[in-house]
C-alpha cells in the first residue's frame, strides 16, 4: 500500500474513531458528580443483608461471587502456563552456579540488610494475615492478602541467598496450595446447593456485623481466595527465579 | 476527598504514564513504572476506592516488577 492510501485510511479511520469516542465520551455522567442507583441500592442494602462493612467485599464475594470464581481460574490457568513454559527445555539442564574459586568464601549479607529482611518479612506475614482475615470489614481481602504474603518470600530472598529461598518453596505443597485454594471456591459454593438454595448463596450463619467472622461465606472465600493466590504467587516467584538462578543451557 | 487532591493524582498519574512510555531502556522503566502504579494506587485512594488502590498496590509494586527485572537477568544471561 502506498503511503498516500495508508494516509487516507488513517484520516478515514481517525475521523471515525473521533467521532464514536466523542458521542460515547459526551453521554457519561460528569467527574464524580453522582452515585449510580446500582451503587446506591447495595450501600444500602449489603450491610443489612449480609452484616458486613465493606461493601466491595460483598459484592465480589457475594453477590457477583461468581465472576470471582471465574478469575480464581483464570489465575490459577496463567500460573500453570507460567509453569509450563518456564519448565526446563530440552538443551537445558538445571544447576547451581559453579563456584569458581572456593578458597574464597561469599560474604554474607550484611547484618543490617538481614535484620531488615528478617523484621520486613514478619510484617509482610502479618500484614498479609491481616488483610486476609478483615476482608468484610475494611479494604482489602483473599486477592491482596494473598500477593502480600507471597512477597514475603521476595524479602528473605532479598536478605539471604538462592538456597535459603528453595527451603520456603516446597513445590508439591505450593501446588496443592494453589489446586485446593481454587476448588475450595467451588466447595463453598456447593454449599449453596447442599442448602436447597442456589450456588454460591450466602447459606452459613451471617454472625454480628463488625465482628471479624461475619459475612457468613464471605471471610471463608477471602480464606480459600488468600491460599490459592499465595500458593501461586510464589509459584510464579520460583518459577522465574529458577530460570534466573538454575536452569542454564547444556554445554555441548 | 477534596478536589485539589484528585487534581494531583490525576495529574501525576497522566505524568508518570508519559514517563513510562518515553523510557526506552527496560531495566528504568520498570522503576518508572512503579512510580506510575504509585500514582494510580493514589489516584484510586483519592476517589475513595480503597480495594481497587491495594490490588493496584500489591500488583504494581510486586508482582509486575518482580516478572520485569527477573526476565531482564535471565536475558541479560544468556547474552554473556
Amino acid at each position: 500500500m502506498s503511503r498516500r492510501a495508508r494516509l487516507v485510511l488513517f484520516a478515514a479511520a481517525a475521523a471515525a474513531l473521533a467521532v464514536t469516542l466523542g458521542a460515547g465520551l459526551a453521554g457519561l455522567p460528569s467527574f464524580g458528580g453522582q452515585i449510580t442507583s446500582y451503587a446506591r441500592i447495595l450501600n444500602e442494602l449489603a450491610p443489612r443483608q449480609r452484616h458486613v462493612t465493606d461493601v466491595v467485599s460483598a459484592i465480589t464475594f457475594d453477590y457477583r461471587g461468581i465472576d470471582t470464581l471465574f478469575e480464581e481460574f483464570i489465575l490459577l490457568a496463567a500460573v500453570a502456563g507460567i509453569s509450563v513454559l518456564l519448565r526446563p527445555l530440552s538443551d537445558e539442564t538445571r544447576q547451581l552456579p559453579q563456584d569458581k574459586a572456593p578458597d574464597r568464601t561469599i560474604p554474607p549479607p550484611s547484618p543490617a540488610v538481614w535484620l531488615l529482611a528478617v523484621l520486613l518479612s514478619s510484617l509482610l506475614v502479618l500484614t498479609g494475615l491481616e488483610t486476609i482475615t478483615h476482608g468484610t470489614l475494611t479494604p482489602g481481602g483473599g486477592f491482596q492478602g494473598g500477593v502480600i504474603l507471597a512477597s514475603a518470600i521476595y524479602v528473605v530472598f532479598l536478605g539471604t541467598n538462592y538456597a535459603t529461598v528453595e527451603r520456603f518453596q516446597p513445590a508439591p505443597l505450593l501446588e496443592a496450595s494453589d489446586g485446593v485454594g481454587a476448588s475450595g471456591y467451588v466447595f463453598i459454593g456447593l454449599l449453596g446447593l447442599l442448602a436447597g438454595a442456589s450456588f454460591l448463596s450466602n447459606v452459613v450463619g451471617l454472625g454480628v456485623t463488625g465482628n471479624p467472622i461475619s459475612g457468613g461465606t464471605i471471610p471463608l472465600l477471602n480464606l480459600v481466595v488468600g491460599v490459592e493466590v499465595a500458593g501461586g504467587f510464589v509459584i510464579l516467584a520460583s518459577e522465574f527465579l529458577d530460570q534466573t538462578a538454575v536452569i542454564r543451557t547444556r554445554r555441548r | 476527598m477534596s478536589e485539589a487532591v484528585i487534581a494531583v493524582a490525576l495529574v501525576w498519574a497522566a505524568a508518570s504514564g508519559t514517563a513510562v512510555v518515553l523510557t526506552r531502556d527496560p531495566l528504568r522503566q520498570a522503576f518508572v513504572a512503579g512510580f506510575f502504579g504509585l500514582g494510580l494506587a493514589f489516584l484510586y485512594l483519592s476517589l475513595q476506592a480503597g480495594d481497587v488502590a491495594l490490588s493496584q498496590i500489591v500488583v504494581g509494586a510486586i508482582a509486575l516488577p518482580l516478572i520485569v527485572l527477573l526476565s531482564l537477568a535471565k536475558v541479560r544471561k544468556g547474552r554473556e
